[in-house]
């Protein structure tokens, strides 16, 4: 007999009215939950045991707020943009500084959550930032995706990173379907360094036209030059604005046009505003000025009718305990565990938190829970993961996709157990089916690096390779294939064997400098700063601000369809 | 002359008053028609009565007699203002059969004619003041007469009134001048130029007393009341008894007697009013009468526990009064709220009543011609409502008065009542240092800009989120300056004339920093890193807590809110009802708060093209009516030229283009209503 698989469509929000009318289609009606608030009112609050006045919390604090010191330092040098010269020089022509084109146009009080902020910091020939700003916020009542150039710095010129940076907002518009606005004030590619930007370049345009065949709209502000490659940016819009006397249009400029052709003509009738607006049709709106056309942004923002197509939030209580208390929570030594759950209750609703099968493989907690009202499943690292903690994970995200329930993954683990008895086990058998679980799975997936994300762990995790819809990392966060400390040690125990082979002693002095300077490299490039650098996240930011940052991540999720499959590859059991 | 009864009272009169009639219909049994023309059609007193009837004049009178006719009302309650000192029409009531309820046209007549009352109160032994008012008006003759009633004295139109004309002239020297000037104004306004002569008192106090008589020869005087605050020679604030009687009970008897014997002289029946101007000393003259209920009859119903309305009607009746004078019961103080600006020359001020509060507190009784939804218009008297204060002493009521004012709540229109609680608020009237020119001596300026009021209409408008109502307001990992909120209170701008901007910070759960301006960048103020602040600290900033708020009917709210460590309330009324927080619209708020109304109106963030230049002629000063248009759309103007001509208060203003430019729009119409602030014009800047 084929039995039909009854997946229910579980709209929590939509009321008492629609769950009554669920029950006829659901298999358990007898004990349906008719609850608007779905799971967290009948859920059991976590008690947290932390004492926020011990030596450890302070000490782990004190370790945090260096951390968010060098966050708050590096973000400034991002929101410097060109510095102090280039800023004034951008007011005195009576334009607004990029940021301030962002904040106008939000609706007031919007959030507005910045998107890999500190890409291709440190890195050579690179700001932080990459002299774009984008992120996601709310126009006209939208969630959506803002993206422009920093024209302050190099004229908005794009580099490998500005591409990168650009690449990745692009591609959490299309996953998360939401619209685009985007900001135009660039001299186009970084022509020095055309050979690392030109050929992945052309994505960004595919990726627009892609973005508008799926009904996703891309609002393009026209401010200053946009010319070349870059004119195919208004080019490929839906919408596009551009502001009198201010907008430059054009494949190629006077002077290259002298060149070409012979032909003299200036800026403005070649690719002006007025020219776009009234004769080529390329711009659908003139605005007078810049804040006309925020102006103007906003009311197209207005009437596009977006609806999002995940179900709505329930109601929301904030945690029972200050979600500031996060940043004492992290070992201030990413060798020091910490609690999983005391993390979940600074992060949940009610700091409820519905454990699921907790005395089975504890090192990986998993359970449901809500985030400002968002249903979500959390799989949190306790530990290292054993043979049972990747088949509870694999299980539980079968589960979470069988009821469209988005996950969150908490990282702070390093790795998979070890040695024979977990081999024996089959520790890559349930490995595998964790990572299986987590590749295949299609409900959104949020990561949050909350501390070491080490080996395999990282993969089976969600890590950024896995395709999590957003992810964020705390300052705290180490990420590397294995700590510097053990890198370090694998490589002693390899080359005393090495030289044992061939019967000869090991230069002591060569091996303990070889071990120190891979440890040190391994342990740089192990930071969360250079992590964030080259997009390994969406971004560091304050443990206090995670179950904000997840709710806006939730949210953004939730204006594309939430939907789980029930398709996955072979397990081996 | 045979007691009849009453059964149904024609209101001929409006607003508060008619209410006020109408309270006391219903309180006899009798049934009460009010009337009503097109601009009162939706106004209070159409629906406090038992039936209501469209007229198209309230100074017509066969249109009161017709809808008495039609309702089949046997009296008519005339009020005050309108026809009540009509003598024709008091005449043309009776001759329809029906009950006027006031004196008899005689009476009417005798004491209309001022000069004619004068000559009349002089030889009945009432004391006049010195004056002439005779026929030879040549210089000369008028110069002698001067020089005989004695300086400084009062040159006035004989045939006038409302001080139209009227001068002051201090001594022989300046009297020809003001003679010349004085006939001009007489013949042009009332088109007789002959003038009387009287001495001015200053300072002076005043006094009225409050006379009912019956029709079988019972007059009796129910004290007096003191009406010295006045402007433009309206009274204001008015109380009864008189303090400039306390130590002088002889003075006052023999006033009292005056009055009385002034009504006897003409034979007056109903309530009348004598007027009496009173010196420093303490001695009276005769002004003149007024034969009919007055504005300030509550405070005589205050301190004698009648109700005078009730007596009006009970001797129209032909019934006996069946009472005595009674003693006088503690103190009472009655303030007119007008829908006028007194800080700006007591402009009549137009517009909706959004939001109306009258607050019910002991001693408190408020007269009101309004109710919340109400609009105001030109076309009649601006006042509101009338709040009365009763105590058993002066002090008492006082207070009780102020706490009446402060409790009392417009929203929508520009009131006198702040204005009014710093009179009454004022060492000198609480000392009852009273006299006529009162306001003249003392200025009662408005603090200055009521910032605090900004703060709170921009905290009860910052919008709830539409997206994650549980994320902190203006969330930024990375933070960034938000925009400036722009606004203007009461009109008023910053120093710069640029609107204020207020910056806004949410530092935690209803707490927030507000400034006036940010650290500018190099600044490095004491104790504040000048580092990483990328300009968003602010500068001085109001530390504010939200410490609670509660919605109020028709989109408005009550907020109490910690200000650098003060708690207060206020209450927030929008204009519009459930105007949403407007990223292109302005958002007109106005708050209440410690007995100051303030209106606030929340700028735009964006300002749509066309709309610009929003300045100089191109907007009404005053709230008034379009008579013509000067200019069309597409004319190119230049600076100074005539736009739009308006007409307020009976006169016409001519509004004149701020630059060159070209006519864009022009949103209004000849004949239209327009408010203060009403965009008339949209210029295009030239070039």
């Amino acid at each position: 007999m084929v039995r039909e698989i009854v997946r229910p469509r579980v709209r929590e929000a939509e009321g008492p009215a629609r769950g009554i009318a669920d029950t006829r289609t659901r298999p358990d009606h007898g004990t349906a939950e008719r609850r608007p608030g779905g799971y967290s009112p009948a859920v059991t609050p976590l008690t947290s045991t932390i004492d926020t006045a011990s030596e450890t919390f302070q000490a782990n604090a004190a370790a945090m707020r260096e951390g968010l010191d060098k966050l708050a330092r590096d973000l400034t040098r991002a929101r410097a943009g060109g510095g102090a010269r280039y800023v004034s020089r951008h007011l005195s022509r009576d334009k607004l500084l990029p940021r301030d084109r962002v904040e106008r146009i939000l609706d007031r009080g919007s959030y507005f959550l910045d998107i890999c902020p500190l890409a291709g910091m440190d890195i050579e020939g690179c700001r932080p930032g990459a002299s774009l700003i984008c992120g996601v916020g709310v126009v006209s009542g939208v969630e959506c995706v803002i993206s422009g150039s920093d024209s302050t710095l190099q004229g908005g010129a794009i580099n490998e990173w500005g591409v990168k940076r650009s690449q990745r907002i692009a591609e959490i518009a299309s996953e998360n379907r939401l619209p685009v606005i985007s900001m135009i004030e660039s001299a186009g590619a970084d022509l020095p360094n055309q050979a690392q930007i030109f050929v992945p370049g052309g994505r960004g345009f595919r990726d627009l036209t892609e973005r508008s065949r799926a009904r996703i709209p891309t609002i393009c502000l026209v401010f200053g030059s946009s010319t070349a490659g870059g004119a195919y940016l208004p080019g490929m819009s839906d919408y596009v604005v551009m502001i009198r006397e201010r907008a430059q249009v054009y494949l190629a400029g006077p002077p290259l046009v002298k060149m070409a052709t012979g032909e003299e003509v200036d800026d403005e009738a070649l690719g002006g505003a007025e020219m776009h607006a009234r004769v080529s049709g390329l711009a659908d709106y003139l605005a007078e000025d810049e804040l006309d056309a925020l102006r103007i942004g906003r009311e197209i923002m207005a009437q596009i009718r977006w609806k999002k197509e995940g179900p709505a939030p329930g109601p929301s209580l904030p945690p029972r305990y200050d979600p500031a208390e996060l940043r004492g929570i992290p070992s201030a030594d990413p060798r020091v565990p910490f609690a999983a759950r005391e993390v979940i209750a600074r992060i949940a609703d009610d700091s409820a938190f519905h454990d699921f099968k907790p005395l089975f493989g504890p090192t990986l907690v998993t359970g449901f829970a809500r985030i400002h009202g968002y249903p979500v499943g959390i799989l949190a690292n306790d530990g290292i993961l054993w043979p049972s903690s990747a088949e509870k994970g694999a299980q539980f995200i079968q589960l979470c996709n069988q009821r469209d329930i988005p996950l969150v993954f908490l990282h702070n683990t390093t790795g998979f157990m070890v040695g024979r008895e977990v081999e024996e086990r089959g520790i890559i058998r349930a490995g595998a089916k964790l990572i299986n679980a987590v590749s295949n799975s299609t409900v959104p997936a949020i990561t949050l690096m909350t501390g070491a994300s080490f080996g395999a762990g990282n993969y089976a995790m969600c890590g950024r390779a896995y395709g999590p819809r957003f992810l964020f990392s705390w300052p705290n966060h180490r990420i590397a294939v294995m700590g510097g400390a053990q890198l370090a040690g694998v490589l002693d125990i390899i080359k005393r064997q090495s030289a044992a082979r061939r019967g000869k002693k090991v230069d002591e002095a060569e091996l303990g400098m070889m071990k120190m300077m891979l440890q040190g490299k391994v342990d740089f490039e192990s930071t969360a700063s250079y992590a964030t650098a080259r997009l390994w996240d969406d971004g560091i930011i304050d443990p206090a601000d995670s179950r904000d940052v997840l709710g806006i991540a939730l949210s953004a999720c939730h204006s594309a369809p939430v939907q789980g499959t029930m398709s996955w590859g072979v397990f081996r059991h | 002359m045979t007691a009849t009864s009453i059964g149904t009272i024609l209101i001929a009169n409006r607003g508060e008053i008619a209410a006020r009639v109408a309270r006391t219909c219903r309180a006899l049994g009798i049934r009460s028609v009010a009337v009503f023309t097109e601009a009162d059609a939706d106004a209070l007193h159409v629906r406090v009565a038992d039936a209501a009837i469209r007229i198209t004049d309230y100074l017509d009178g066969s249109e009161h007699l017709r809808a008495a006719a039609d309702t089949g009302a046997d009296a008519i309650h005339p009020g005050f203002g309108f026809l009540a000192e009509d003598a024709p029409f008091a005449r043309s009531v009776t001759k329809a059969g029906r009950v006027f309820i006031g004196p008899s046209p005689e009476a009417i007549s005798a004491m209309g004619s001022k000069a004619a009352a004068r000559v009349r109160m002089a030889s009945s032994g009432v004391p006049v003041l010195p004056g002439y008012d005779g026929e030879f008006q040549s210089d000369e003759a008028l110069a002698r007469a001067a020089e005989a009633v004695g300086f400084p004295l009062l040159v006035k139109p004989a045939f006038g009134g409302g001080g139209k004309g009227m001068a002051v002239v201090e001594d022989a020297a300046s009297l020809p001048a003001a003679l010349a000037s004085a006939r001009r104004l007489a013949k042009a306004a009332f088109g007789d130029d002959r003038l009387v002569l009287e001495r001015y008192l200053q300072p002076a106090r005043h006094v009225e007393v409050q006379i009912i008589a019956d029709t079988h020869g019972t007059c009796l005087h129910l004290w007096e009341r003191e009406c010295s605050i006045q402007r433009r020679h309206q009274k204001v604030i008015e109380e009864a008894p008189s303090p400039a009687f306390a130590q002088r009970p002889a003075d006052r008897a023999r006033m009292l007697d005056d009055a009385c014997a002034a009504a006897r002289s003409v034979g007056y029946v109903n309530a009348g009013t004598v007027e009496f101007i009173v010196d420093a000393a303490g001695r009276h003259y005769f002004l003149e009468m007024n034969t009919r209920l007055q504005v300030e009859h509550p405070v005589t119903e205050e301190i004698t526990g009648l109700d005078l309305v009730e007596l009006q009607i009970r001797v129209a009746e032909g019934r006996p009064l069946g009472i005595e004078t009674p003693p006088v019961s503690g103190w009472a103080i009655e303030a007119r709220l007008y829908a006028e600006d007194p800080d700006n020359g007591y402009l009549p001020s137009t517009g909706v009543a959004t939001g109306l509060r009258l607050p019910e507190l002991p001693g408190l009784r408020i007269d009101a011609g309004i109710e919340a939804g109400s609009a105001v218009g030109i076309d009649y008297d601006p006042m509101l409502a009338k709040v009365i204060a009763h105590g058993p002493d002066r002090e008492t009521a006082r207070r009780r008065l102020v706490a009446g004012l402060r409790g009392l709540r417009v929203a929508g229109l520009r009131t006198n009542r702040d204005w009014l609680l710093r009179v009454v608020g004022s060492a000198p009237f609480r000392q009852a240092a009273l006299h006529t020119g009162f306001l003249a001596e003392h200025a009662f300026p408005p603090p200055g800009i009521a910032l605090e009021a900004g703060i709170a209409a921009v905290l009860f408008d910052l919008p709830r989120p539409s997206v994650l109502p549980g994320v902190r307001r203006g969330w930024r990992g990375n933070p960034w300056p938000a925009p400036a909120i722009l606004l203007e209170i009461d009109g008023q701008k910053d120093s710069d004339g640029a609107a204020i901007a207020l910056f806004v910070r949410e530092t935690g759960s209803d707490r927030y920093e507000i400034g006036q301006r940010r650290w500018r960048p190099g600044e490095a103020p004491e104790g504040v890193p000048d580092e990483d602040t990328d300009g968003l600290l602010l500068a001085d900033p109001a530390v504010v807590r939200v410490v609670s708020r509660a919605d109020l009917e028709g989109g408005g709210a009550r907020l109490c809110l910690e200000i650098d460590g003060r708690v207060g309330w206020f209450a927030i009324t929008p204009v519009a009802r459930g105007a949403p927080a407007g990223r292109g619209t302005p958002n007109d708020l106005w708050v209440d708060h410690d007995g100051r109304s303030s209106h606030v109106r929340l700028l735009p963030d964006f300002t749509p093209p066309g709309t610009q230049g929003e300045s100089g002629g191109c907007v009404a000063p005053m709230p008034g009516r379009v008579v013509r248009l000067e200019v069309s759309v597409g004319d190119a103007v230049t600076a100074g030229q005539a736009l739009v001509v308006l007409e307020a208060m009976k006169m016409e203003h001519v509004t004149h283009a701020p630059a060159d430019g070209v006519v864009a729009a022009i949103p209004v119409r000849p004949g239209e209503q327009v408010e203060r602030g009403t965009v008339l014009v949209v210029l295009d800047s030239a070039g």
